[in-house]
């Protein structure tokens, strides 16, 4: 029986090694999605910038709302991946989903961050302040607080496996908390503009495609930049294996 | 030996482990006043803004003191070594979690019993009503269950003390605001308030299945 197991675990980390090196080959991939994002990109400027039509009553200020609403969206994205990873690895043990999870929160982390500041300087010039107590604006301030309570759990425990449970385990708390905070605080006060992109005629349709290009864009700079983390993830940890085998 | 007398063996043990002591229950109870009075010096309280600030200076005081008294569910395990062997107890580890829980749980509500008459007299509020214990019971296990999870995952770690309110204050969001506004609404007479008291349940009932679920793989080495 014993035999068995210390075969399973050499074959186990015979796999892994192989998984190091399956993943070193030329980044085709990478490539591609970083080509398209730029391209994405200067489309997007030019479509938020001069396509789009300048609103009536908002002005120039409006066209924030083409770079706030991808990244807004990616950044919650991002947390459902956190806490989607996170169960995959409690359930599987592949250090994997870790190294997606990890990832996943640094760059929502960052994304969430763009997303208060452009709403910031959005409200300033349509609510005239800088911040109020909605329950969106709440709970996004409230995600980048778990964020970064998850991001410095993980630094202070290192990169062992109880540190990839113990986020795993605050990610999955953190996505079921995230409904019940918004509606909390919903039913305290709220002020945002609610979401006017389905209805029928509430916005001209070269919004609804400047919007669209956007998203798509935000997106694909988000699978690029997330798969630049995941191999950073991968390198740090192969980078640990090896001086831990120095030693 | 069943599920429910391996929880009260090791909530038997923590109970007599701090009636020796007096430790925590001395410094949550000291630091849960001292909140009451540095808010008092904070706030100049008035009669016509009391009903605004003495609910969230309540609920403040006591979200702090149970802090104080959560972080040291593991760690006073820790340091006297004896954590491992609660680990190497043929127990299931849903069990060690329930007993912490309730240990917290009745920690905190004896801390409450002394901070309320107190908060009362020194605020001058009236408020003494069945209605509060509802109020104070769903709001102490809403933060007594992130809060018992949190702990073994903080105690982890090199800074317990640092990291612990930082993880736990952004989820019990939804317990003190609803809490706080419970809480008010026994002060003032208020009309259409949302059911805070359904929407406290639900998040106690969520997240004490969610850590009982979760527990064993915080605690595992």
């Amino acid at each position: 029986m014993a035999l068995v197991k210390k075969e399973a675990v050499v074959e186990q980390k015979a796999t892994k090694r192989s998984s190091f090196r399956q993943d070193t080959r030329f980044p085709v991939v990478s490539i591609i999605l970083g080509m398209l994002s730029l391209i994405g990109m200067m489309v997007s400027i030019w479509m938020i910038f001069l396509y789009a039509p300048m609103d009536a009553i908002q002005g120039n200020s409006q066209r924030i709302f083409y770079f706030h609403v991808p990244v807004a969206w990616l950044g919650m994205l991002s947390f459902v991946i956190v806490a989607f990873a996170g169960v995959v690895y409690l359930v599987k043990k592949d250090d994997r989903w870790d190294w997606v999870a990890r990832a996943s929160a640094e760059l929502g982390a960052f994304f969430i961050t763009l997303a208060l500041i452009l709403g910031s300087i959005w409200g300033r010039t349509i609510w005239g302040t800088w911040w109020t107590w909605d329950a969106r604006l709440t709970t996004t301030l409230i995600l980048w607080f778990i964020y970064i309570g998850y991001l410095m759990l993980r630094n202070y425990m290192g990169r062992t496996s109880a540190s990839a449970r113990a986020g795993a385990v605050l990610a999955i708390i953190g996505v079921i908390d995230l409904p019940i905070i918004y509606e909390s605080v919903n039913w305290w006060r709220t002020l945002h503009p609610t979401a006017q992109v389905g209805v029928q005629g509430a916005l001209p349709p070269s919004v609804v495609l400047t919007l669209m290009v956007a998203l798509t864009t935000f997106t694909l700079l988000y699978s690029f930049l997330m798969l630049q983390l995941y191999q950073l993830q991968r390198a740090q940890a192969l980078a640990q294996q090896l001086r831990a085998s120095m030693e | 030996m069943t599920f429910l007398s391996q929880v009260q063996a090791i909530l038997w043990k923590d109970i007599r482990c701090e009636l020796r002591s007096k430790q925590t229950w001395m410094s949550m109870g000291l630091f849960a006043l001292l909140v009451l009075v540095i808010f008092n010096f904070a706030f100049d309280l008035r009669v016509d803004n009391k009903a605004a600030i003495a609910p969230g200076a309540l609920w403040v005081a006591f979200v702090f003191a149970s802090l104080l008294g959560l972080g040291r569910t593991i760690t006073a395990e820790q340091e006297k070594g004896s954590m491992d062997r609660l680990m190497l107890c043929p127990v299931d580890r849903k069990a060690i979690y329930l007993a912490k829980l309730l240990g917290n749980i009745l920690f905190i509500s004896v801390v409450e019993i002394i901070a309320l008459p107190i908060f009362a007299a020194l605020f001058a509020v009236p408020l003494f009503t069945g209605e509060l214990l509802p109020i104070v019971l769903l709001g102490t296990i809403g933060i007594a269950t992130i809060g018992t999870l949190f702990s073994a995952i903080a105690a982890a770690t090199q800074a317990r003390e640092l990291l612990l309110p930082l993880l736990v204050f952004p989820l019990i969001v939804p317990v003190v605001i609803g809490a706080v506004r419970a809480t008010g609404a026994l002060m003032t007479t208020s009309v259409n308030e949302p059911p805070w008291l359904g929407m406290m349940l639900a998040f106690d009932v969520i997240f004490l299945s969610v850590s009982l679920l979760t527990f064993e793989y915080v605690i595992e080495e």
